[in-house]
């Protein structure tokens, strides 16, 4: 097994060619990743946080395309390889949990034998061993192993959603992407499956990217959290810190979106305007339009992250020339 | 006594499948019981398949119930009329301009290839016949400002408006036939978090300014406690708990209740992975025998709970026993005076805790304590 981080994202730029004009849905993205580490990416819909994914997972179809940057996993940088040299690592050492998992098995085929396909992928397994490990992987996310012979529509939501994480742990990876596995469950399913997903990582030791826009379910979760904003990195830090002293103003508005289970009931504002259309990305900070501090020199100069005491932010606020204002 | 608004009284509604001679029936809702008051925001919660959007459909007039009544009164002394009753295409036309519903993918829900003012306009022309053509577009343009849309938006196409904005204009169809209760089938959950709590202020607006009472499908409880005055929650086709919903989430007696509750994550409280979690699946509701239905899931299920099936009752606070169970008419008066009691609670409230409270769970009703889950 090698050193280092199991994952590198470098300087990423995904482009959505359209007729009209290139839209860069993710704007040089970079981050890395640990052996054993759950990195949570939170945003509004429309801030290509899935198509960051889907780069990371090289599942981009036209009309997007990597337009810049490097994706380098265990060493290898994915980006430009063929299908042919990425199926050897698909499954076996990444795999994938997609958002619908009603649209992501195979209607017409048992659990068990899209389980065999995936082993197929890799190997010659006889078929004992197709069946121990098929049996073994359900057991793991708590299905009992008769539902290898059930189809998807006879499993309910939750068991679906179990069923493709058991999938995609059939070779036990370094690296499990998950693209909102919980959002169609309801919120008891919800924390069952995060609690396991926890549980299963502690376990067999993968480490995890997962997307959500629900940033209340991962904070018992993840290590570390990156909040992104029109396609960039607008804060990135560890989870605590981030919750407990979230430095970028749209990180503190989506903190202050939630309404609170327990404590008073205040009035909350939300975040005003809506997600930026990326075809028309706003001059200088891209959140100015919708910020609650900004002035006049958020709508001209484009900040960059900066460093502030181990948290990554984009904000005018922290770059020195201005005051830290809260 | 004065009436509210909608009484639904042993409400059932059950679904025949896999063909004529499965015999196989699927209890949605279940001799389900309660009423909303006048300006009134209800938060109906549950799980998916709970039976949740089957009691707005029954409340829509989409489904007939198989058994049951749902009465609809037009004022303080009006008793209600049952919905059966309303036969003349008049008066189903003025119930569905009252009682009318906004719907959870505002994506779907409103026609891609028209303006969307024409929604609005036609449901104006439908509700509103004394309206001129002139009036119609002003009314447009004022129920526009009142959910926060502005009236520039009215010669938009659905494509050109965010989520939220579409949503919004749902708000606005729903109001068009001086809507009394808006029946809100998971209004906000397929919208972003950021832009949710501007749609459940709004909501609170058109309760605070406008008198409309809502019912307010979620599965979102901390959403739900931010808006609503009042908790049901469903469990399997039936009512497991209801109150006042401060009371029902500061101490949920039913064990689903309390299962609900602890699921919410909540990042303002520290870690606690590793808390007592479930890994029950949906329950069984076609063809369910007698018995509570949440049995195989629950920590303290006892004998009983195998046998009857509780019944929603009043409990005091801490086993104060039941009562109140048997008397009709209790319950609803109750339940029309709960948000005037939230503001009145040094003369209602404090001298009577657990006013308005029920819940359907044997161990609860028997004067313990329930602590199931938490």
């Amino acid at each position: 097994m090698l050193d280092g981080p199991v994952l590198e994202v470098s300087k990423l730029c995904v482009d959505y060619v359209l007729d009209r004009a290139d839209v860069r849905a993710v704007d040089n993205v970079s981050f890395t990743l640990d052996r054993g580490e759950f990195l949570g990416i939170v945003g509004e819909s429309g801030c290509g946080k899935s198509t960051l994914l889907f780069a990371i997972a090289q599942l981009l179809a036209p009309p997007a395309r990597i337009a810049a940057g490097s994706v380098t996993f265990q060493g290898t940088n994915l980006v430009g390889l063929t299908d042919g040299q990425l199926s050897a690592v698909r499954w076996r050492d990444m795999s994938v949990v997609m958002q619908s998992a009603m649209n992501a098995l195979n209607p017409v085929k048992s659990v068990g034998a899209q389980f065999r396909d995936v082993l197929r992928a890799h190997g010659r397994p006889s078929r004992d061993e197709i069946a121990t490990r098929s049996a073994e992987v359900l057991r793991m996310v708590g299905i009992d192993p008769v539902h290898l012979r059930s189809f998807p529509h006879q499993l309910s939501g939750g068991m679906r959603q179990r069923a493709m994480i058991a999938m995609a742990l059939l070779f036990t990876p370094d690296l499990v992407i998950m693209d909102e596995p919980t959002s169609a469950l309801d919120v008891v399913a919800q924390r069952s499956l995060m609690v396991q997903i926890k549980e299963l990582q502690r376990a067999y030791g993968f480490a995890i990217v997962f997307v959500t826009h629900d940033m209340s379910l991962i904070s018992h979760f993840s290590d570390r959290l990156l909040v992104m904003y029109a396609g960039q990195v607008a804060e990135l830090g560890t989870t605590r810190r981030v919750f407990d002293a979230p430095l970028h103003p749209y990180t503190r508005g989506l903190l202050e979106a939630f309404p609170s289970i327990r404590g008073p009931r205040v009035p909350l504002k939300g975040i005003p305007g809506s997600p930026p259309d990326l075809s028309v990305i706003p001059n200088g900070c891209r959140f100015h339009v919708r910020c609650p501090i900004a002035d006049e020199t958020c709508a001209e100069v484009k900040p960059e992250l900066v460093d502030q005491e181990g948290t990554l932010v984009r904000c005018l606020r922290y770059t020195g020339d201005r005051s830290m204002v809260r | 006594m004065t009436a509210p608004l909608l009484r639904a009284e042993h409400l059932t509604r059950h679904f025949k499948i896999g063909g004529a001679l499965s015999g196989r029936t699927l209890h949605a809702v279940d001799d389900v019981s309660f009423s909303i008051g006048e300006r009134e925001i209800v938060a109906l919660a549950g799980e998916s398949g709970s039976g949740k959007s089957t009691i707005a459909r029954l409340l829509a007039r989409v489904y007939q119930p198989t058994s049951g009544q749902v009465y609809f009164s037009q004022g303080a002394q009006d008793p209600g009329t049952p919905l059966s009753a309303m036969r003349s295409r008049r008066a189903r036309l003025r119930y569905s301009g009252e009682v009318p519903m906004v719907f959870q993918d505002p994506f779907a829900s409103i026609n891609p290839v028209f303006r969307v003012s024409h929604g609005l306009l036609r449901s104006l022309k439908l509700h509103r016949r004394e309206l001129s053509a002139r009036e119609r577009q002003a009314e447009a343009a004022r129920l526009f400002e009142v959910v926060g849309l502005g009236a520039g938006l009215l010669e938009r196409y659905p494509h050109e408006l965010s989520g939220g904005q579409r949503q919004r204009v749902g708000f606005a169809q729903a109001l068009a036939g001086r809507a009394k209760l808006i029946l809100a089938d998971e209004p906000v959950s397929m919208l972003d978090v950021s832009i949710r709590i501007g749609l459940l202020n709004l909501m609170a607006t058109l309760r605070d300014t406008m008198g409309v009472s809502i019912l307010y499908i979620t599965h979102d409880i901390a959403s739900a406690r931010y808006v609503a005055d009042r908790l049901i929650v469903m469990y399997a086709g039936q009512i497991a708990e209801s109150g006042p919903i401060e009371e029902v989430l500061a101490d949920p007696r039913h064990p689903y209740t309390q299962l609900l509750v602890s699921a919410v994550p909540d990042p303002r409280a520290p870690l606690a992975v590793g808390a007592e979690t479930d890994r029950g699946e949906p329950p069984k509701v076609i063809d369910p025998g007698p018995g509570c239905r949440f049995r195989f899931r629950c920590p303290i299920a006892i004998d009983v709970c195998g046998t009857t099936t509780p019944q929603l009752a009043r409990t005091g606070a801490h086993g104060a026993g039941e009562h109140g169970a048997g008397e009709p008419g209790a319950s609803e008066h109750r339940a029309s005076e709960h948000r005037a009691s939230e503001h009145r609670a040094s003369e209602h409230g404090a001298g009577d805790p657990g006013a308005g409270r029920e819940v359907a769970c044997h161990v609860a009703q028997s004067g313990a304590e329930v602590k199931a889950f938490s």
